[in-house]
């Protein structure tokens, strides 16, 4: 088990097997996405209440999930680079930022119009909508570290020092929010008041989250053999890889 | 010819205080930022007395927040730019604890000053009076947590040329528990209702802060020595 790590550190395994693992993604992905995303927002049927514009929630809710998840990734990422300096655990970092952070971002757009129709506001102060924007906040920290630095090594390991701050802040920073939203007591409607949702609707969300999954996974190669492609142009391994 | 731990810390405390007290414009200035932002709200938000009232709990925190995420820019600057930094990495003592010798000095300077003065400025903002204990205390601890964070932030950018707003980037999210908890408790004291609960969590959060982010301080530290 142990071996893996030690040729994760290695640039000719990792291309190797980013190639591999690209290839066998990309039909998943594809498959998953579409399938999801026609049984999603074709065959389930409408809500009771909200109609057919709960159906963004088959984009929203999977991108939120990716993205929260993505955080901790990307600081296990750093904490390997941390501690068993694996090379490849910082191009994982800097390649993880971007996409979490896209990925939140389309969590929060997808939320606010879907905010729109159910809240009447593009914008509310949830509880949740705001861990997300404060979440985004993380991520965007993380990239504006890693771009401030000239030195790599020194960018990648900041980073991960910030990332693993974040995440033993996360727990708190979310677990305030919802004090801090209870505290206040909006008048407006609540989702999860709602009664459990139906496997009608259950199996494609589902799907929906394994295709974002994949979706992240293969977004973080492609980046990660770009940078590799990028950064070793000049080495004699990846010519004869290429060749 | 090394001393003691405890004589370490002692002589760093000394140290950082005199070089603190001997610019005293340094620990005023803080202050005058914190007046003068609270000065902008009243003129923004116009001057009823009770509107003030309302918000004045979320007005000094956040202002509170600001002021301290200002100054602990300047936190580790001297020290690495003089090569002090680098002595405390290379000395046997733990670099951690020496961190925190400095973060707790500017705790004392900043902070803890904030917090004695902070009547003044709540009463400005009209804040009731049954409210004012519970925001010196609330500032006391928070202020604490705030400087810790600060310090996180700023030993990972203080080899950077314009670390200045990256320092808020990063530390503004990290924060948000800590404003949240300090307004609550100062807004359930102006309300009448008992905030001891918040000021707990508030402590909480200052006593994991104390054990885990010197850690993270240390770290930044050797990584911006490196860079």
């Amino acid at each position: 088990m142990w071996s893996i790590v030690h040729k994760m550190g290695s640039p000719p395994w990792f291309f190797r097997f980013a190639n591999g693992a690209i290839a066998w993604l990309l039909p998943i992905v594809l498959i998953t996405l579409v399938v999801g995303c026609v049984w999603g927002l074709l065959i389930a049927p409408p809500d009771y209440r909200q109609g057919n514009s709960y159906r963004i929630i088959f984009i929203h809710v999977p991108a939120a999930v990716v993205a929260l998840a993505g955080y901790y990734v990307m600081a296990t990422a750093g904490l390997m680079s941390l501690v068993w300096k694996i090379k490849m655990a910082d191009t994982a970092m800097r390649a993880l930022a971007p996409v979490g952070a896209a990925l939140t971002f389309v969590a929060l757009v997808t939320g606010s119009i879907w905010g729109k129709p159910t809240w009447g506001a593009w914008w509310v102060w949830d509880a949740r909508i705001t861990s997300m924007l404060i979440l985004l906040f993380l991520y965007l920290g993380v990239m504006a570290l890693s771009e401030a630095f000239d030195n790599k090594v020194a960018a990648a390991k900041a980073c991960a020092v910030l990332s693993l701050v974040g995440t033993v802040n996360i727990p708190i920073i979310y677990k305030s929010v919802d004090w801090w939203y209870s505290l206040h007591q909006p008048a407006s409607i609540k989702f999860t008041g709602e009664s459990a949702i139906d496997a009608s609707m259950l199996y494609p969300l589902l799907l929906m989250i394994v295709a974002f999954y994949g979706l992240f996974a293969l977004s973080v190669l492609l980046r990660m053999r770009t940078e590799l492609l990028v950064t070793h142009r000049q080495s004699a391994w990846l010519r004869s890889e290429l060749s | 010819m090394l001393p003691e731990l405890g004589t370490f810390l002692r002589f760093q405390l000394q140290r950082h205080l005199q070089l603190a007290l001997r610019r005293p414009s340094d620990v005023v200035g803080p202050l005058l930022f914190f007046l003068m932002v609270i000065t902008l709200f009243p003129i923004g938000l116009g001057p009823d007395p009770k509107v003030l009232a309302v918000l004045s709990p979320g007005i000094l925190w956040v202002v509170a927040l600001l002021s301290s995420l200002v100054v602990s820019g300047r936190l580790f600057q001297a020290d690495f730019e003089d090569g002090t930094l680098e002595q405390m990495v290379l000395s046997p003592h733990p670099l951690a604890l020496s961190a925190m010798v400095e973060v707790f000095c500017h705790w004392l300077l900043s902070g803890v000053l904030l917090a004695l003065v902070s009547p003044v400025f709540a009463a400005l903002l009209n804040m009731p009076s049954r409210a004012i204990p519970v925001l010196m205390v609330s500032l006391l601890i928070g202020t604490l947590c705030l400087s810790l964070i600060g310090a996180v932030g700023a030993a990972l950018t203080v080899a950077l040329r314009r670390g200045g707003v990256l320092l808020s980037l990063l530390s503004i999210p990290l924060t948000v528990p800590v404003l949240i908890f300090g307004a609550a408790a100062v807004r359930e004291a102006a309300l009448g209702y008992d905030p001891s609960s918040w000021l707990a969590l508030l402590g909480a959060l200052a006593a994991g802060g104390c054990v885990l982010a010197p850690l993270a301080i240390a770290a930044g530290l050797r990584i911006s020595l490196e860079a």
